[in-house]
């Protein structure tokens, strides 16, 4: 098969499967007996342009991002790294913690970074024990990062039940943590710039998502660790030949894919609800393989599929109020269909295309 | 089996093969690998219909798409890698794609009936009731060969049958094939050892290049006649190597032994000695330890039995090296599978000329790698080494054959190595970057680096090495001066042929 032009590749590819998913929907739309054009149009309002929207599209798409890095990093090492969802749960407990032990001494400066370094360390340590298992004894990846995410699961409902329970309160969940670990609101810095802004959840966890797209790209691209580490998803024979450790490389890329989907946890917990409750990965984990392999596991990609699919989040709930045939749960399906197409049938029109343009050569 | 012809894209991988087998006979077909005997056999058994030409059973002309179609015609194949299910019983297994209906039972006696007869007629005796993962792997193959008959083969293809058997299985499978070839069944014996092929075979084909170079019935031919025809034709003494100067031993193995994951012996006891300033040309027939020498040598295979002195210390099995200590050692290795090995095909050229010194200076300074720093140095090797085009941002699928190998022997001569390994230096490369590639290893020769040359190709032997080594079966059979030993002499030990014993 000769290979499509980059443009085709990146651009146009992604583009046809991702209107073959939406026309589908529309189909689907059209079959329930409501209008499909003007579900879209109040989907893409309800993401954009009504007040408030955009931010909690943004505020989706952080999480989206965190969660599809890590799948991505596992990913350049030919690693499926199921456990995002698990990962960011532990994440949550590390983050918690550290603000439950210490928002009465520190100041948010030290606070914060703390945190964040507590989420992103226990996802490294919750995907470290797959990652050793796949490379010193040879259990699979996806089994042993499945599994993992029920035992977090199960950890952290027993946690929330017991020892982190708000003393006095019966709902599974930890207390509310001080101002100090408290993330900064973006409307709250828009206010106190003299904007008048609408309150979003939207909090500095997403500029900390942007850089850390920038930060993954680096280590790729720019490291002798990145180097090693697609040497080995490419060809691991070569890799071998040039003496990159293999096994050290799958912990360590497993390290780095879990921090980041612990990471996550920056955004729900010290972002927007200033505690842990139960299920506040909210299948956040599993949607980041979607988001990964969408935005064809590059940093850029990734920031494009979150944004897709935290506008989808986001718009999604408006079409449950404006529509009386229309739950929430078409979302869902279009993710379905999303998935689908950009997944499951990415190459389809790649031979017809492939014709198109072929001749040139 | 008529005017055989089968392409892989812009490869002939058979060119108008014709192979006639006696009903009732051991044929051999033997050939270097990528010679095209497993492509023929494919052919026959309905993996890869051929192209062109036509295939005769009885006299009959048959049409074989699948394997089915081969079962249906009594065509069986016993693969190298055997087919097995490693849980189930002998009787279930040999029972499989002859079950006779929904319903287990009357199939499972039926074929338990078989295997009583086969047992009696043709000495094929297996426990059917042992579970196969049980038995050892002379067993399993006999489970094989079962298989194949249960389900009516008459025509017996077996690749490569004894791969993976002690010298005592192989002969209990030589006397199976016996009694088989008695009962009527044609046997179609695939192998590059040459010993076998005159011991169990009334006739041999010589696979060579693709094209069928020629038939003897063995009682009229030797081991040599057939090593001479599998090499192909005389070898051309076009260059002879600058004279060495020898220095100091650069790196010495002892006793090298290695069994791969199956337990089959690929090493057997390898001594040998690389001094500074010297080529050490190791020929042999493909698939005789040449490809294991090296991986062990590299650290990229773990050295289980014996041990290494390079760089003044020692590898063996408790203290190992991995690639990256032994290039650290000085240590630098053009390895035979290029595509596999020697590059990561989707990398850009700057990139894989880098590969195995990423760490080092050459990728950049720091803790970063400077892309740019990769690309100047990337153009400098292009240039020296007249690779073509020269775009340190190529991925390396854009390169020929030979300027993907220039570009992988400029990185490893780069680095200044005391010793370089290098396998198949111009295996698929074209003929002007052949005598490019040769004149670079002179050169590294004349600096004093020791050098350790794996060839298929006597002409690049003789071209290039100072002393030679022949393997033969994990050993080497013979180790001869370049200036005192001829093409026949080497030939004979590449056969198996022990030497005049004054050695």
């Amino acid at each position: 098969m000769t290979p499509l032009p980059r443009w085709a590749d990146l651009g146009l590819i992604p583009l046809l499967n991702l209107g073959l998913a939406f026309f589908a929907s529309g189909l689907v739309v059209a079959a329930i007996g409501e209008d499909p054009f003007k579900a879209a149009s109040v989907m893409i309002r309800g993401a954009f342009v009504h007040d408030g929207g955009l931010g909690y599209t943004l505020y989706y798409t952080t999480n989206f991002i965190f969660t599809g890095l890590a799948v991505s990093v596992a990913y350049k090492a030919m690693l499926f790294n199921i456990g995002g969802e698990g990962q960011a749960y532990m994440g949550g407990l590390g983050a918690v913690l550290v603000c439950l032990a210490l928002d009465n001494l520190l100041p948010g400066v030290l606070l914060i970074p703390l945190a964040i370094a507590g989420a992103a360390l226990f996802g490294a340590l919750w995907a470290l024990i797959p990652g050793w298992l796949q490379a010193f004894r040879g259990s699979h990846i996806v089994i042993t990062t499945i599994m993992f995410n029920f035992i977090a699961a199960g950890a952290i409902v027993s946690l929330l039940g017991g020892p982190l329970q708000r003393e006095g309160q019966s709902s599974p969940q930890t207390r509310n943590i001080g101002e100090a670990g408290q993330l900064p609101f973006i409307h709250d810095i828009q206010r106190s710039l003299g904007f008048d802004a609408t309150a979003t959840p939207l909090n500095l966890a997403f500029p900390l998502a942007l850089l850390a797209c920038v930060g993954v790209w680096a280590l790729i691209q720019r490291t002798r660790w990145g180097y090693a580490l697609r040497a080995l998803g490419h060809s691991e024979p070569a890799a071998i030949y040039a003496g990159i450790p293999a096994k050290r490389m799958v912990v360590t890329a497993m390290l780095v894919s879990g921090a980041l989907a612990g990471c996550m946890a920056v955004n729900e917990i010290l972002g927007a609800q200033h505690k842990m409750v139960l299920h506040f990965t909210a299948g956040y984990g599993f949607a980041g393989i979607a988001v990964a392999l969408m935005g064809r596991t590059h940093p850029a990609g990734v920031v494009l599929a979150a944004l897709l699919f935290g506008a989808l989040q986001q718009g999604g709930a408006e079409l449950d109020f404006e529509f009386r045939a229309i739950t929430r749960e078409m979302v869902l399906l279009i993710q379905g269909l999303i998935v689908l197409f950009s997944g499951a049938l990415a190459l389809m029109f790649v031979p017809w295309l492939g014709r198109i343009l072929g001749p040139r050569r | 089996m008529r005017g055989i012809t089968k392409r892989f894209g812009a490869v002939t991988a058979n060119d108008a093969v014709d192979l006639t087998v006696r009903r009732g006979s051991i044929h051999g077909v033997i050939g270097e690998n990528g010679a095209g005997k497993s492509t023929l056999m494919s052919a026959l058994y309905g993996l890869h219909p051929p192209d062109e030409g036509r295939i005769e059973i009885d006299g009959e002309p048959v049409e074989i798409a699948d394997p089915a179609d081969a079962i249906r015609l009594g065509v069986g194949m016993v693969h190298q890698n055997f087919t097995l299910i490693r849980n189930f019983t002998v009787l279930e297994n040999v029972a499989l794609g002859a079950e006779g209906g929904p319903i287990l039972r009357r199939g499972l006696e039926e074929t338990r009936r078989r295997l009583t007869r086969l047992s009696r007629d043709c000495g094929l005796t297996v426990d059917a009731d042992a579970v196969v993962e049980d038995l050892p792997v002379g067993v399993q193959q006999r489970v094989e060969i079962v298989k194949a008959l249960r389900r009516g083969a008459r025509v017996l293809i077996l690749d490569e049958p004894t791969g993976a058997l002690t010298p005592e299985e192989a002969a209990g499978l030589f006397g199976n094939l016996r009694g088989l070839a008695a009962e009527g069944v044609s046997i179609l014996l695939v192998t590059h050892k040459l010993n076998e092929v005159m011991e169990v075979a009334d006739r041999v084909s010589v696979m060579r290049g693709g094209r069928m170079a020629a038939h003897f019935d063995t009682t009229d031919t030797s081991a040599e006649e057939l090593a001479a025809a599998m090499v192909g034709r005389e070898v051309a003494l076009t260059r002879t190597p600058a004279p060495p100067v020898r220095g100091p031993a650069a790196l010495t193995a002892e006793g090298l032994t290695w069994r791969d994951d199956n337990g089959a012996m690929r090493l057997d006891g390898v001594s040998l000695t690389l001094y500074g300033g010297e080529v050490l040309g190791i020929a042999g027939v493909a698939g005789n330890g040449q490809s294991e020498l090296l991986d062990v040598l590299s650290g990229i295979a773990p050295v289980q039995e014996g041990r290494i002195a390079v760089g003044g210390r020692i590898v063996d099995r408790d203290r190992p090296a991995d690639p990256a200590e032994m290039r650290g050692i000085g240590l630098a290795h053009v390895p035979e599978d290029r595509l596999r090995r020697g590059l990561v095909p989707p990398f850009e050229a700057r990139e894989n000329a880098v590969l195995g010194r990423h760490c080092g200076p050459g990728a950049g300074e720091g803790p970063l790698l400077s892309p740019s720093a990769m690309a100047r140095r990337c153009a400098r090797l292009m240039g020296e080494f007249s690779v073509v085009p020269p775009n340190p941002v190529l991925h390396s699928a854009g390169f020929s054959g030979g300027n993907q190998q220039k570009l992988i022997l400029a990185r490893e001569i780069e680095a200044a190595p005391d010793i370089l390994l290098i396998g198949q230096p111009t295996r698929g490369v074209d003929i002007g970057a052949i005598e490019f590639i040769n004149d670079r290893i002179e050169e590294l020769k004349s600096k004093g680096c020791a050098i350790l040359l794996v060839s298929v190709e006597l002409e690049e032997i003789f071209a290039l090495s100072d002393r030679i080594a022949v393997m033969n079966e994990g050993r080497i059979a013979g180790v001869f001066d370049r200036a005192a030993t001829d093409a026949a002499t080497v030939g004979r030990a590449m056969a198996g042929v022990t030497p005049e014993r004054a050695a």
